[in-house]
């Protein structure tokens, strides 16, 4: 088994932590698993971006090419990802941010307003942390709420443990609004 | 000690550390300056020596006169700064102490850019700096290999009283994935009766690169050469992947390696018998297991981050039994895993040539596709 | 047949000696060159402060490339214009041991300009024994940073111009503004009053080191009657007459507790 994951967004979107949430909860279950900055030839576009990929054995590629999820938390991101996704695939799109539906039909494409829902919760820095939530919906033989839930805890750095419980709930939003989504194609 | 996420460039500081680096010296250069950062916390909390010296030409003179004194010492930089280094590097060569040297490779030639490459691979692997002499090249392509030859690179540099030059890329710098630290061990200044420490209760030592009497500079380089002679036969080290049936072989070292890796095993799942060799050593080169390859497969494709230099090594190991086919992108391109497939499966299913070059094809090839 | 009279070879009738930290070896430098002073003055320091087992010197790239023969010491060589940074990674690592660099001025003040400064700005605690004798001697007679306007050397034959050759750099006026730096003064070699002034000098340069006052450096004005291209003598009186006008003898840093120092 092995996954491929690429957020991306604009800089200060929290693009990187969103793939370090996922990279440390996939740690924690005994996967392999990489985590790599933008860097390399997928720098251009104008957006920041990470990948993970998620595997039960030695990881060769950190990068890839047609990714099987991602997440775009802006238009730009959306607009660059959603011709390379592999067809089948799950695109978490963050819908306060982009003015349009998906084109492919051959993906599934999870739209999340998720600027509006984090500052439902108090703290506009968690629109990341939502479609984070979103993606987990999509992926439950990957990971799972709870396990992200335990990377949070276990590695957020101490002088933001005390914002766990407004972390948890942008997940859990996110999530939800993923399964209902997903629930009703 | 338990896995934790971490970040190339650290890991490689923070193995350096533990492994008993007594002193680091180093200019700051992108993409390796969270060594530079961490160490500039680390040495000074455990009571050990940092300098941000003002330029790369002052730091690797400063790891020259430290490494005199026999401590563990490094430095680590980037391509540009590693040209710069290279007066120093081969001075610590010919006064024959022992150093670390992290070069975490990017674009080049000139300024280049921040992205990672391999275009530095001539540079370590066959000098660089000037006069007869080779360094130890480790080419890590994951961040616990990258800790694991951090260590060795100390003792091996102590063991040959030589330059060990970990040989990594921006790539691998700039990226998380979990790893192991080895427990932290007390510096331990051994006593070499080599090591400039002050004559206390001894006879005066000297450490100098000059030897002005044409004989004894080559009574020197044979004692080097012996000397590498002697690393070759015990240091050469590379992993192997599904080689045993293999028909063709994917060659390549550390982040390039890798990613082949990826497209070997898409190969295989395709059923195509190809397997991978990647050299982890990358000086001393293991020709010996590729001089064994190329008397029983058809065929070999050496994939670099850059136009072709490790190709020269491989080429030099095959010797015209079997054919070599070159990928590569340099310039700061990580290739996918995709376009490897593409070029093995290209290899697997056309008539293949022995030519004295295969980058002119490749570079046919790259210029219907790069404008 | 010389007889030696038994009173004149008692210990207490001698007044002259090799000193202790510098081995039984004859130098390379010219007649009538005064590294041979220069090398004398820093083992003479080096004995009367018992020093010598912890000391360990940078050998430079220049005529004094060999100094690391002369003294009875521990020495490294380093690359040319680099002994600052060399010394910077030998003094860190061995914070307790008397390290010093013997440079001359086109290695400390040409190729070596950024390390001596840094090494200065950093207040290394090693001591710079600085030899400018405004030309470069083991090459044979080049122009150096330091040859003073109109003089002659094998790469200004026509004298230096400085509207295309620039200015001489008088390097310790420049190395005091720093705040680094704990002792910087100039002396000369062109006679035994100065000789002597050069040593105290010297002498002080290593206790502010050994004291962890900071950096020091001695410069000291040193004749090349070779590639001068005149006597010894002469060259003596060179440097008086045309060195010392343009590259003034003084203190130019005594940091308040270099000052305070008695020893």
């Amino acid at each position: 088994m092995q996954k491929e994951i690429i957020i991306a967004g604009f800089g200060g979107q929290g693009v990187l932590f969103a793939g370090q949430v996922l990279a440390y909860a996939a740690m924690d279950l005994g996967k392999e698993v990489t985590w790599i900055p933008s860097y390399g030839p997928e720098m251009r576009g104008g957006t920041a971006n990470c990948t993970v990929v998620i595997a039960d054995e030695e990881i060769g590629s950190p990068l890839v090419k047609r990714p099987p999820f991602a997440i775009a938390l802006n238009l730009p991101s959306f607009d660059k990802y959603e011709p390379l996704m592999q067809p089948g695939g799950v695109l978490v799109v963050n819908q306060s941010m982009v003015d349009r539906g998906p084109k492919r039909s051959d993906i599934q494409v999870i739209l999340v307003p998720a600027n509006e829902i984090a500052e439902e919760i108090g703290n506009k820095k968690l629109t990341n942390m939502v479609t984070v939530g979103a993606l987990v919906a999509a992926m439950p033989e990957l990971l799972t709420l709870e396990a992200v839930e335990e990377a949070l805890r276990g590695h957020l750095p101490a002088r933001h443990q005390h914002l766990l419980p407004q972390n948890f709930q942008a997940l859990r939003r996110g999530y939800e609004t993923a399964r209902e989504q997903m629930a009703t194609v | 000690m338990a896995r934790q996420l971490i970040k190339g460039n650290e890991a490689m500081a923070e193995a350096a550390v533990r492994a008993g680096l007594e002193a680091y010296f180093g200019y700051p250069i992108t993409p390796q300056s969270e060594i530079l950062e961490h160490l500039s916390r680390r040495l000074p909390e455990l009571g050990r020596a940092f300098v941000q010296a003002e330029s790369e030409v002052a730091a690797i003179n400063m790891v020259y006169g430290a490494a005199c004194t026999g401590a563990r010492v490094m430095s680590s930089s980037s391509s540009p700064g590693v040209s710069l280094m290279m007066e120093g590097i081969s001075y610590i060569a010919g006064t024959e102490v022992p150093c670390v040297l992290i070069n975490v490779m990017r674009g080049g030639p000139g300024l280049g850019n921040i992205a990672p490459a391999q275009g530095d691979y001539f540079q370590a692997v066959y000098g660089g700096g000037h006069g007869d002499y080779k360094v130890i090249a480790l080419a890590p392509s994951t961040v616990q290999e990258a800790i694991d030859l951090t260590v060795l690179a100390f003792d091996l540099a102590e063991k040959y009283r030589s330059i060990v030059m970990i040989l990594a890329d921006g790539s691998l710098g700039q990226m998380m994935e979990p790893a192991e630290l080895p427990e932290l061990r007390p510096v331990v200044r051994k006593d070499w009766d080599w090591a400039v420490t002050g004559a206390i209760g001894r006879p005066r030592r000297i450490l100098s690169s000059i030897y002005l009497e044409p004989h004894d500079e080559e009574v020197t380089n044979l004692r080097l050469l012996q000397r590498w002679f002697e690393i070759e036969q015990n240091e050469v080290r590379y992993k192997e992947y599904y080689l045993e049936d293999a028909e063709f072989v994917v060659v390549g070292f550390g982040t390039a390696g890798r990613v082949a890796l990826s497209a070997v095993r898409e190969a295989r799942q395709m059923g195509l018998k190809v397997g991978l060799l990647r050299p982890v050593t990358v000086s001393p080169f293991p020709f010996a297991v590729l001089e064994q390859l190329s008397r029983r497969v058809q065929g070999f494709l050496v994939v670099e981050m850059n136009t072709g230099q490790m190709l020269n090594d491989v080429l030099l190991a095959v010797k015209g039994r079997a054919p070599v086919e070159f990928y590569g992108r340099p310039g700061g391109i990580v290739p996918f895993a995709d376009d490897i497939l593409t070029e093995i499966q290209r290899m697997v299913s056309s008539p293949l040539h022995v030519v004295s070059d295969p980058r002119k094809a490749w570079l046919e090839r790259m210029l219907t596709v790069v404008r | 047949m010389v007889t030696v009279d038994a009173e004149i070879v008692k210990p207490e009738n001698q007044v002259y000696c090799r000193p202790r930290s510098f081995t039984d070896f004859s130098t390379h430098y010219c007649p009538g060159c005064t590294h041979g002073v220069a090398h004398r003055l820093i083992a003479e320091v080096l004995d009367e402060m018992g020093v010598q087992e912890k000391t360990i010197g940078v050998a430079p790239v220049g005529c004094s490339v060999f100094a690391y023969n002369y003294f009875d010491v521990d020495f490294v060589e380093a690359a040319h214009g680099r002994a600052p940074a060399m010394a910077t990674g030998i003094k860190r690592v061995l914070p307790d041991r008397v390290v010093f660099t013997y440079q001359g001025d086109g290695d400390l003040a040409s190729i070596g300009m950024s390390e001596i400064m840094h090494a200065a700005g950093r207040g290394e605690n090693i001591t710079v024994i600085f030899i400018n004798n405004a030309i470069y001697g083991m090459t044979g007679g080049q122009m150096a940073p330091t040859t003073l306007p109109g003089q002659k050397t094998t790469s200004s034959p026509l004298g230096r111009d400085v509207e295309l050759q620039g200015y001489p750099l008088r390097m310790s006026e420049m190395i005091a503004k720093m705040d680094g730096a704990g002792y910087v003064v100039r002396r000369s070699l062109h006679d035994p009053a100065n000789i002597r002034k050069a040593k105290k000098a010297i002498r002080t340069a290593f206790e502010t080191q050994v004291r962890g006052l900071g950096f020091s450096m001695v410069e000291l004005l040193s004749t090349c009657p070779t590639n001068w291209g005149i006597s010894p003598v002469e060259a003596l009186k060179w440097v008086e007459q045309n060195m010392v006008p343009v590259f003034p003898l003084g203190d130019f840093k005594v940091s308040s507790a270099v000052g305070d120092l008695r020893f």
